[in-house]
């Protein structure tokens, strides 16, 4: 049966095939941080909203609650009769995702802010909007970048669901393997895919600390 | 919207529910497996994949994570475990055991499925354990309580909140996880948005949708009220928070 060798790593595939794996990287990629970025451009006023105005509190996190709960293969196909085949659909399905992770985080973050900090930079004379820029979302930093991690890790995964619809990334890779029964490319898929988390999240915890010198203080 | 009507048209048809031969179909080794033109047996078939993957994954993590709680020792390794998981595509884990000796089909399926209960199960049992009060804990050590006692009796009643929340997050997380199984040959669900694709027929791939969703609605609303019952009252409100 298994007189055809079929390892599970092998580097002959990757350099035969860097072309092809390396259009999927790039392609998972952009996916991820184009998501991330317009779920972050929602869902800063969400937050921001969701915070100041008390009786919609729970109806945005609740509304994005239930985003969340629908699975993400059934998402892809939900849009899929609407907005067709491709980066679009797979695009629309992963800023819903990461909606709910980075509301909820900014939520808390303005949540956790200091009243009497608040308080304080209203006695100085602070308009609501620069309280919001200088005092407020600076303060709910950590809490932000914490969602964002999460948000940008669970995005790298959620990728690869886009085969569904024809545009999954490395999951095109994982896929095509599997149906030629080829362990090296489903392999190398899967090793890329966690690696291009590690990355996104080591480079967000760096943004994050540099971002927020502070807190390092506080703990030295 | 034809779409939109060719969807009402396959969830209004009778045997579109039913199936053409039943709720079962025979295989050719003489077994049977749950008929994959039918809804009503898939959706069962989707809810027996749920369970046995959620059972599968109580049964190690929810002892490991009890014990582990009790002695106060992993953290650091569960923490790993969690972020790791979630790192990790479920297709990929999926597409590699369906390409190793497991094979294509609903065993893939269920053991991918329980992995990735496995964290949220383990998590938060041990936040739950690890976490109690170590005042209330040296209590019941004074007041006589062996330490199984005082695990069994004082740090697991107080830790069900917590155990409830994970059992919830992980059975709605594998109810959603299913639907892939459609791409590796299992059954669930999934079958109905894949063969939809598959026949180009997108009335179908957004009738499959909606009963996911619905289904992964109904069994997070269902959870939560478990989860809400296993809660003592005046617990509530600290879980909540």
């Amino acid at each position: 049966m298994d007189s055809v060798p079929n390892p599970w790593f092998s580097w002959d595939y990757v350099s035969r095939n860097w072309d092809e794996v390396s259009e999927q990287l790039l392609i998972h990629t952009t996916l991820t941080l184009q998501a991330v970025l317009i779920a972050t451009a929602i869902a800063l006023p969400l937050a921001v909203v969701a915070r100041r105005v008390r009786w919609l509190t729970g109806p945005i996190l609740g509304l994005t609650g239930v985003l969340y709960t629908i699975p993400s293969f059934a998402m892809f196909a939900l849009l899929a009769p609407f907005t067709g085949i491709g980066r679009t659909t797979v695009l629309i399905g992963l800023v819903a995702y990461a909606l709910l992770v980075l509301v909820r985080n900014i939520v808390v973050g303005l949540q956790g802010v200091d009243r009497d900090v608040v308080d304080a930079a209203r006695g100085q004379g602070y308009t609501p909007a620069r309280m919001l820029f200088q005092v407020e979302l600076p303060l709910a930093l950590p809490s932000i970048v914490a969602g964002l991690r999460i948000a940008t890790v669970t995005t790298v995964a959620l990728v690869t669901v886009g085969v569904v619809v024809g545009y999954g990334g490395l999951g095109q890779l994982m896929f095509r393997g599997l149906q030629s029964d080829y362990r090296a490319q489903i392999m190398t898929a899967t090793l890329l895919c966690l690696a291009l988390a590690l990355v996104f999240d080591v480079l967000l915890m760096l943004a994050g600390r540099a971002l927020t010198p502070w807190t390092r203080r506080r703990a030295a | 919207m034809s779409i939109v009507s060719d969807a009402w048209d396959y969830v209004t048809t009778a045997e579109n529910w039913t199936g053409q031969n039943g709720l079962t179909s025979p295989t050719f080794d003489g077994g049977w497996r749950f008929s994959q033109d039918s809804i009503l047996a898939l959706g069962l078939e989707h809810l027996w994949l749920s369970f046995a993957s959620v059972t599968l994954a109580i049964m190690v993590a929810l002892p490991l994570g009890i014990f582990l709680g009790h002695v106060r020792k992993g953290a650091t390794a569960t923490v790993i475990l969690s972020n790791v998981s979630r790192a990790m595509p479920t297709l990929a884990l999926l597409t590699l055991f369906a390409a190793s000796a497991i094979g294509v089909g609903n065993q893939a399926v269920i053991l991918a499925a329980a992995i990735f209960a496995f964290p949220p199960i383990l998590t938060n049992a041990f936040t739950g354990m690890a976490g109690v009060d170590p005042d209330i804990r040296d209590a019941a050590l004074g007041q006589g309580f062996t330490r199984r006692q005082v695990a069994l009796k004082v740090e697991l009643p107080l830790a069900i909140p917590l155990i409830a929340a994970g059992l919830r997050t992980a059975t709605v997380q594998t109810v959603a996880t299913v639907p892939l199984a459609a791409l590796v040959a299992g059954g669930g669900l999934g079958v109905i948005i894949n063969s939809g694709l598959a026949l180009q027929n997108y009335g179908q791939v957004l009738a499959g949708a909606v009963i996911v969703a619905v289904l992964s609605l109904v069994i997070d609303a269902v959870m939560a009220a478990m989860q809400r019952a296993a809660t003592p009252a005046p617990l509530r409100e600290a879980v909540a928070a």
